[in-house]
């Protein structure tokens, strides 16, 4: 990972891509304000930014998803007009999105030419597609049986279908969003692999991402962009993570927690050989057990989708399980007969869910009818048979106030909050409660720098106050500085403990990946 | 930031899509030889122009409010209960039993009785498919179709070999026994000292609608199963997040729903026919379906929608009768002002909120 320097590349005149004064508004809101960026040919140019800094309204100009209101676009040189993806394409652009464009029914052969038939006829266009593939792979090292059923595929491989179907259509530039948000480190160190190698054959990449780490690692140059506009383009080997998170923020951010040696004292949750079957009869819980005592934060680590989501519905109420669960002692109903949400919140246990969006809040409520949501038989929010709404407002005006909500009115509905907001509603909700056990899940997916500062912050300070804390995230940098003990899942099961002061990302990453002997 | 005013929202938006409507069918009117201005002032004198006409027309309303509100509770917790009309047929019988079994000895008594027996009887209509739909995810548009034809072929059977006064030629239960009779909104409003038709069916059941009108406001926005039955209606994943149980909210909101839809055999048996006919409902159960959804599933929305629509009802009757304007063609009307409030309420909503944002973006600019 030090191949970070320019030289004995060849550098042409003429940018790959050029933006002048690039301007998009919805409505009243100015997504892109006067955006001007040059990326030269065979260089990997990071774009960083906030949750609706702008990025993605960028690149879909770019891509002719959108039109921009004004400004130009010159692809190597020459102006260019990108009224659909498929002049996009033409000018050579290709574009692998965050959330895979793929057929996952169909072959990789079959994916490749979706779009890009010669003729009504499939045989002689999948006989050239073969062909080219296997010499796209050759050249950039990216084996894929070309027959194989794409949802059969890893995360990993289904992502480099996508970029051969890029390369397949002779894009030069390739634009990536967010491309690690759903690979294990050692997937993206492939993924990175692959990028250095495109980029030495001349191809140039944009890279979009909010992970610092990303820009350092892979990029050559870096433009920050904070509330639609561009604020600055650097050189990645002249700049450090510290100066890019303030000049996304606009402010000094701490990225390192200062954490103290954990108090521990009883233990308040403990979970035994837990196993869930899932509707289709997949079992996907294969005898989970941990236990975290007060004052204590367990991280689960793993690639989204190894039972982690089943793990916290098991624990939140509302999935069954076989195994035992104590809290405090004590056995829980975990059969679903005598539990549900409201129960576990009765048993002292507070749960951010992994989805916000679909679980923890309801998006057309307004912000203080989410406050009192699931303890809404709470006896303070009621008088009589009716709720009191006026004591649900008061409270939830006083929860926003100290979580710092903004804006930090309650009447308006939660999709209308931005990410970081939306999950400080729940956490305000959740936390305020005081609760002995918190769950916690992906607390900052899709959450701005400044907030994750905040929201890090609040899950120590519970921490401190002597509660048991579960983390499950898939943000391995994310877990390794907030947990006491990390643990490790795979396929529905506990892979191994570490500590994170003996272990590291390699170790983690293997974990992560199902490989528990030491591989030297 | 809400895209555009309250306002905006409740009243512009449906009064633009009925005007819409309303052009169309002035051309339709045109296309077929008749003269709309006249069909219009016909349609105006008929239904709003004599107490005789709002008579009527509040009559229909009055049906139209007891389902609409029962398709609005159902929608809440999204579910779309096209079984109203079963549930107001199946209603039907529990009022005539209330009213013919039992000697009551005022219409009050009667009144209050036999609204339970209706509600009863559609709640319990719509329970087997709030069941099946809450245990075995048995779609509830298709079961609650099938029960209105169930509904229809159940009624028929009692009517016509149960029910049926002995020789009597007429499927139909005997007539209600005097006491049971409703005061019309003649009597009524004849110690106010407003002189109000008195062939007209309107009658105290229009009272008992905008009761059940509040009753629903207060159900679905003040209490903790409205608040349930809404996070359900929003997102069924957080509401099991947040302990609610669906199997409950699913029988509860369509218990309610089905009772509403059966208390509408209140206004056309108890109150106009005085005995139990067939097909007594008249389409009123899917009418029902029109008007919450232009009444946006709010409580006032759906009265308001529902005398629109009693209007449509009477005035088209009147259309039909002193016009050579076909019958047919006030389903037409009907259907034009349902395909522009319902369906294509966003052809008419996504520019005027372009245009408010419009307005409030220059706005920003001047201040």
């Amino acid at each position: 990972m030090t191949e970070n320097s320019t030289t004995g590349r060849q550098v042409s005149a003429a940018p790959a891509i050029e933006l002048v004064g690039i301007s998009k508004s919805f409505g009243p809101v100015q997504a892109n304000k006067d955006i001007s960026i040059r990326v030269m040919p065979g260089t990997i140019h990071g774009i960083i930014g906030e949750n609706g800094a702008g990025k993605s309204t960028l690149m879909s100009i770019l891509y002719g998803f959108y039109k921009a209101d004004k400004g130009e676009v010159f692809i190597a040189g020459n102006q260019t007009q990108i009224p659909d993806s498929q002049a996009a394409i033409a000018a050579g652009i290709g574009m692998v999105f965050q959330h895979f464009k793929l057929v996952p029914n169909f072959s990789v052969l079959e994916n490749i030419i979706l779009g890009a038939e010669d003729g009504a006829m499939l045989r002689p266009s999948l006989a050239k597609a073969r062909e080219s593939l296997l010499s796209l792979a050759r050249d950039y090292e990216m084996n894929v049986d070309p027959d194989a059923i794409v949802e059969e595929l890893s995360v990993g491989h289904q992502q480099r279908v996508e970029i051969l179907k890029a390369l397949y259509r002779q894009a030069n530039i390739l634009i990536l969003d967010e491309p690690t948000g759903v690979l294990t480190p050692s997937e993206a160190d492939q993924l990175f692999r692959i990028l250095k190698r495109l980029r030495d054959e001349g191809k140039t990449i944009i890279l979009i991402t909010h992970k610092l780490r990303e820009i350092m690692d892979i990029t050559d140059t870096v433009s920050v962009m904070r509330r639609g506009e561009m604020t600055a383009t650097v050189k990645t080997a002249d700049t450090n993570p510290e100066q890019l998170a303030e000049l996304m923020v606009g402010r000094k951010v701490l990225l390192r927690i200062d954490k103290s040696a954990a108090q521990r004292g009883k233990e308040l949750l403990h979970v035994k050989n837990l196993q869930v079957t899932d509707e289709a009869g997949v079992l996907r819980l294969k005898g989970v057990s941990f236990n975290i005592r007060a004052g204590e934060i367990l991280g689960i680590a793993g690639v989204a989708g190894n039972g982690q989501s089943e793990l916290l519905e098991v624990l939140g109420g509302y999935r069954t399980a076989q195994g035992q669960i104590l809290v405090n002692g004590a056995p829980i109903d975990i059969t679903g007969q005598n539990a549900d949400g409201q129960s576990r919140r009765k048993h002292g246990i507070a749960h951010v869910p992994e989805d916000r969006q679909r679980e923890g809040l309801i998006m057309d409520f307004a912000a203080w009818e989410n406050i009192a949501f699931g303890y809404h038989t709470d006896e303070k929010y009621q008088s009589g048979i009716f709720m009191n709404n006026a004591a649900i407002k008061q409270d939830a005006s006083e929860k926003m106030q100290r979580f710092d909500v903004r804006p930090p009115n309650h009447n308006l509905t939660a999709k209308s909050f931005s990410g970081g907001n939306q999950q400080k509603l729940v956490l305000a909700r959740e936390i305020e409660r005081d609760p002995d056990i918190l769950l916690v899940g992906q607390p900052t997916r899709g959450v701005d720098i400044g907030a994750i500062e905040f929201i890090h912050q609040q899950i120590m300070t519970l921490r401190e106050r002597g509660k048991a804390i579960l983390l499950v995230s898939v943000e391995l940098e994310e877990i390794m500085s907030l947990s006491d003990r990390i643990a490790v899942m795979f396929d529905g099961q506990i892979m191994g403990e570490r500590l994170p002061n003996e272990t590291n990302e390699k170790e983690l990453g293997l974990l992560m990946a199902g490989i528990t002997e030491e591989v030297a | 930031m809400e895209k555009m005013p309250a306002w905006a929202d409740v009243v512009l938006v449906p009064l633009i899509s009925l005007l819409l409507a309303a052009a169309i069918s002035a051309l339709v009117i045109t296309g077929i030889g008749e003269d709309p201005v006249a069909a219009v002032k016909m349609m105006v004198s008929g239904a709003l122009g004599s107490t005789y006409g709002w008579g009527y027309t509040l009559y229909y309303a009055t049906n139209f409010m007891f389902t609409g509100l029962a398709v609005s509770v159902a929608f809440h917790a999204k579910m779309f209960n096209i079984g109203g009309e079963g549930q107001a047929m199946i209603g039907g019988l529990g009022v005539a039993l209330m009213a013919l079994f039992i000697p009551w000895p005022h219409w009050s008594l009667a009144l209050i009785f036999c609204s339970i027996g209706g509600a009863v009887f559609g709640a319990l209509w719509a329970l087997i498919p709030a069941i099946l739909q809450a245990k075995r995810g048995s779609h509830i548009v298709i079961t609650t179709i099938m029960f209105n034809f169930m509904a229809a072929a159940l009624l028929n059977y009692l009517l016509v070999s149960i029910l049926r006064p002995v020789k009597s030629m007429d499927p139909a239960t005997a007539s209600f026994p005097e006491p049971t009779h409703l005061p019309t909104l003649h009597d009524i409003l004849m110690p106010l000292g407003i002189e109000f038709s008195k062939s007209a069916p309107a009658n105290v059941s229009l009272l008992l609608a905008l009761a059940a009108a509040v009753f629903v406001w207060v159900l679905i926005w003040r209490t903790r199963l409205g608040y349930a039955l809404r996070a359900f209606g929003h997102s069924d994943t957080a509401a099991q997040y947040a302990g609610i149980n669906p199997v409950k909210i699913t029988i509860l909101a369509m218990l309610i729903s089905g009772g509403l839809a059966g208390m509408m055999a209140v206004n056309t048996t108890l109150g106009e026919a005085e005995r139990l006919v067939l097909n007594a409902t008249e389409g009123a159960g899917f009418i029902g379906i029109a008007v919450a959804l232009m009444g946006r599933s709010h409580p006032f929305g759906v009265v308001l929608a529902s005398i629109l629509f009693g209007f449509l009802y009477q005035g088209g009757a009147e259309l039909a009768l002193w016009t050579s304007i076909p019958r047919e063609l006030i389903v037409v009307i009907q259907a034009l002002v349902i395909l522009f409030t319902g369906a294509l309420d966003n052809m008419v909503r996504m520019p005027i909120e372009r245009l408010f944002i419009a307005l409030r973006g220059s706005g920003d600019r001047d201040g």
